[in-house]
């Protein structure tokens, strides 16, 4: 395989990582965040245990470990690939937000809002056409 | 209004914190080698630049301000809004990290742009 062509798979595989950890991350962190109760006062007398009981779900904590994993993924193509090319093309997470949102969740999606993301996606096809690395190796 | 600014400290604090991030890693290198040992080796430089600290903070202040939000918005909501930073993000990545950002670029992040607003209105 020529370098450049395994250059675009490696960070394919590690941009897949990203938006699967990405995304299961957020849908986790809001199943939970649902039955904390609402953040209603900017007081840190209420903010600390908010937090705390945010802390106590179990479905946040696996959110965080996920959004880690999440972390660890985007860090390492980060040290390859610009960030202006990374940060649009993991964007495909946001299409498949609102797709686990609509299933997992039952979440209300309006048709506006499909198009909304199905837009951002056409965003991100254009963006991932232009190639990964545009600054010189350190 | 409170979503208004809960919504900015995730764009701001996740493109912020992203950009350091990344500076970070470039100063760094590629990385070629992904078994564990090698992974952890490379987390433990990160670790050892500032910049890595910087990009820490303001994404752990996103995170809240994410969970925030998330106790009484849809995730199918907020987590495109969050798109916003696409913008912030070329921007960034051009002035802060001297990327270039082609034409081709710009237009995708546009288009992103345009499918953030038609999120809000749905």
């Amino acid at each position: 395989m020529k370098p450049e062509a395994r250059l675009h798979l490696k960070t394919s595989i590690l941009i897949f990582f990203v938006i699967m950890f990405g995304s299961l991350g957020n849908i986790s962190l809001s199943k939970g965040m649902k039955h904390v109760g609402t953040f209603s006062s900017w007081r840190p007398g209420d903010v600390m245990p908010f937090l705390a009981r945010a802390l106590e779900s179990g479905m946040v904590w696996l959110g965080i470990l996920l959004l880690i994993l999440f972390f660890v993924a985007y860090t390492l193509v980060l040290s390859w690939a610009d960030y202006s090319f990374v940060q649009p093309a993991s964007s495909i997470g946001y299409g498949v937000v609102a797709v686990l949102g609509y299933f997992l969740l039952g979440e209300a999606v309006t048709s506006t809002r499909w198009i909304g993301v199905a837009v951002i996606c056409l965003g991100v096809f254009l963006v991932s056409q232009t190639p990964p690395r545009t600054t010189e190796q350190a | 209004m409170r979503d208004a600014i809960l919504l900015f400290v995730i764009v701001c604090g996740g493109t912020g914190g992203e950009i350091a991030v990344a500076r970070a890693m470039k100063q760094i290198g590629e990385v070629h080698d992904f078994s564990p040992r090698n992974i952890f080796r490379v987390a433990m430089r990160a670790v050892q630049r500032p910049w890595m600290w910087c990009g820490i903070v303001l994404m752990a202040l996103a995170f809240f301000a994410l969970l925030a939000i998330l106790s009484w918005e849809n995730v199918s909501f907020v987590v495109p809004v969050t798109a916003l930073s696409y913008a912030a993000g070329a921007l960034g990545g051009k002035v802060l990290l001297g990327e270039r950002v082609s034409a081709v670029r710009w237009l995708g992040v546009g288009l992103v742009c345009v499918g953030v607003m038609l999120v809000c209105l749905g």
